[in-house]
């Protein structure tokens, strides 16, 4: 009997049983950043341990950075508290830092698989949810609390439970204008936002195995909004190509060496699965949140549901969705008037993604009422954009081009919504509040979508302006 | 290193109906600036709490300690502050049908106790601490068994979660440390440790 990535992944690194009854697991790298990591430290040292691997551990700042202003001391004196704990942290116990200044600074989950530092068959752990991001080169990659982060510090070790695997083919071709974000929006849409609770999930199919890495990090980033801690992709030619030559990945006759052992980690063709699930892809379109959970979403030319046709189980969490966004249950998505376009985000901020964006706002002007912030998620992507006039064709549209961080995903920085706004957004939760006003709206996307809306001043389909494109 | 076992937990009731209530609920990310856990107990619920009718708010149930949930609490980011805001505030045991696997973690390592039970038990004992927030909810997490009043509603927990909490090997760092040649070793077997491809 054959078995899948997760399963090898994790016998290789399994150190014993513990006498709870969990495995304890090795962890490959840890990647640590300004908001989870402080009180891990403490504990540490209150308990005098050490940092077991430190050559195992990077660290950068990304949550609370300005994307503006990025002189120190920053003007939030509890931003540059943290800034100044990291910075005393990581030269007490050797870690690596990229530090805002320098050319590797970026959002965790960017900067990893950019150096390299993400490889397949890694476990991989970090103090954030959407480290699932780096199972897009077929890593398995948790996101852990602050305790988590102290056990990994001082052992580099973590006490887990197995997961179950639950395989998601999507099938067919995407059509132009839809983009990963699409696909995973529709994935967490059909199995909900607890459809994965136990499981790791395996992307696969063609529309997968013909996306870029960037494209699969973007699936694999929302992984966890579906409540699948662990999502990944097997490796392939794709991710080798990816990784040749970065700073971090073996070279020369290792990384040959390294592609037939990585070759050999990916799931067997005859491997045992918990679940199955098949996901259509031609039959997708740009799909758009329309409430407070990524799992309520429609396509851009579908309607909202009305709470009148639910069964009664289902009706007060779209009545509670409805409310808060002010929106009518039954209407139209496209054609919902924003105020904010936010093209960034562990999600949706590398290359690629502004690639595409640009493509849609270039020779446009956003609308007059909209603000549009454009965040790279690393400086590396910043310079690249840059090197490609891609901040240009942004800035001559009226967005705002920013250094690299978190920024309005989360709000932990200046960068914020304000009162009732809406926001087309190309990051990852929709949750009341994420954005920084507690009354503020948020509405995911993908970056080429956000783009559309803020030239168009609303939700519109990318498809018409795509259209457009290719008759001029 | 040894922490104490949790075996029971015994206190008033406090009902937060709603499922899906993410991790930004329970603490906005603007209370996540700072390096230590201190008064996060403060700013829990802070944007939820301006509807003044927010169990949170409610003067019977100040001094409660055991949290009524629904389906999916916790979910959305991994940040362990959500658990460490509410068990500052008080909560020492929380009932609901479903947990976010980071969150039930998370709370785990802290010695929170999350007991699932049927959704029709979690309505019960809602329903019972509405009408009179002085009832009692006894929560065994030994037993794995949830009393309040007439009613025994039977609870479930992971058994690696229930074997830590109840043995007090809960705080696990002092576990992974224990053999650490094993852990060595393990990272000696790694070609990417190792760089011997």
């Amino acid at each position: 009997m054959g078995k899948t990535l997760l399963q090898k992944v994790w016998d290789a690194h399994t150190v014993r049983r513990l006498p709870t009854g969990q495995t304890q697991l090795f962890i490959g790298l840890h990647l640590i950043h300004e908001v989870t990591s402080p009180q891990a430290f403490d504990m540490i040292r209150a308990r005098g341990w050490r940092v077991a691997f430190p050559n195992r551990t990077f660290a950068t700042v990304d949550h609370i950075v300005p994307t503006a202003n990025r002189a120190r001391p920053f003007l939030d004196t509890m931003a540059e508290a943290m800034m100044s704990s990291l910075e005393r942290n990581v030269a007490e116990y050797g870690i690596p830092l990229y530090n805002i200044g320098s050319e590797h600074q970026g959002i965790v989950h960017v900067i990893g698989p950019e150096l390299g530092l993400t490889q397949p068959g890694m476990t991989i752990a970090c103090g954030d949810s959407h480290t699932s991001t780096h199972g897009a080169f077929g890593a398995v990659a948790f996101g852990i609390g602050t305790t988590q982060v102290r056990d990994v510090l001082a052992s580099q070790c973590l006490a887990l439970e197995p997961l179950k695997v639950r395989r998601i083919d999507v099938t067919g071709r995407l059509a132009p204008g839809v983009y990963a974000k699409d696909v995973i929006l529709e994935i967490i849409r059909r199995l909900g936002v607890k459809g994965g609770a136990g499981y790791a999930y395996e992307y696969a199919g063609s529309v997968v195995e013909g996306m870029s890495m960037d494209e699969r990090l973007t699936i694999c980033n929302m992984s966890v909004e579906g409540a699948a801690r662990v999502g990944y992709v097997n490796p392939d030619e794709t991710t080798f190509q990816y990784l040749e030559g970065r700073s971090f990945a073996p070279q020369g006759g290792d990384f040959d060496k390294a592609k037939q052992y990585w070759r050999s980690l990916a799931s067997d063709g005859n491997a045992v699965y918990d679940d199955r699930v098949v996901i259509d892809g031609d039959a997708l379109e740009p799909t758009v949140t329309w409430g407070i959970n990524p799992g309520q979403s429609v396509g851009v030319s579908g309607k909202l549901p009305d709470p009148r046709d639910l069964p009664a189980d289902d009706r007060a969490g779209v009545e509670e969705a409805l409310q808060f966004m002010a929106f009518q249950g039954g209407g139209p998505i496209a054609g919902t008037k924003i105020d904010v376009a936010f093209i960034g985000s562990c999600t949706n901020s590398r290359l690629s993604d502004l690639r595409e964006a640009a493509r849609v706002v270039r020779g446009h002007h956003i609308a007059a009422h909209v603000k549009g912030l454009v965040v790279p998620g690393s400086e590396g992507v910043r310079r690249a954009a840059e090197r490609e006039g891609l901040h240009e064709i942004f800035r001559d549209a009226g967005f705002e081009w920013r250094g690299a961080g978190c920024s309005m995903c989360l709000a932990m920085n200046p960068d914020r919504l304000e009162g009732r706004q809406v926001c087309a957004s190309s990051s990852n939760r929709n949750f009341k509040g994420r954005q920084g006003s507690p009354t503020g709206r948020t509405l995911l996307m993908s970056p080429a979508m956000v783009a559309a809306a803020a030239v168009a001043g609303e939700v519109v389909d990318v498809r018409r302006h795509l259209s457009q494109e290719v008759t001029a | 290193m040894s922490a104490s076992r949790i075996d029971h937990v015994s206190g008033r009731g406090i009902p937060l109906r709603g499922h899906d209530i993410d991790t930004d609920r329970i603490i906005p990310a603007r209370y996540l600036k700072a390096i230590s856990f201190e008064g996060l107990e403060n700013h829990v619920f802070a944007d939820d709490r301006s509807d003044p009718a927010h169990p949170f708010n409610q003067p019977q149930f100040q001094g409660a300690s055991v949290l009524l949930v629904n389906r999916n609490f916790g979910c959305g980011s991994s940040r362990e502050h959500a658990p460490q805001a509410l068990q500052r505030w008080g909560i020492n045991a929380v009932v609901g049908e479903v947990f976010s696997e980071i969150f039930f973690g998370n709370s785990v390592q802290l010695g929170l106790p999350c007991l699932t039970v049927s959704h029709d038990d979690v309505e019960r004992l809602m329903a019972a601490v509405e009408a009179d927030p002085a009832t009692v909810i006894d929560v065994d997490v030994v037993g794995l068994r949830v009393r309040s009043g007439g009613m025994t509603a039977a609870a479930t927990m992971p058994p690696a979660a229930h074997e830590a909490l109840t043995t007090g090997l809960w705080d696990g760092t002092g576990l992974l440390l224990a053999d650490f040649d094993q852990v060595r070793a393990l990272a000696e077997s790694l070609p990417y440790v190792t760089g011997r491809w």
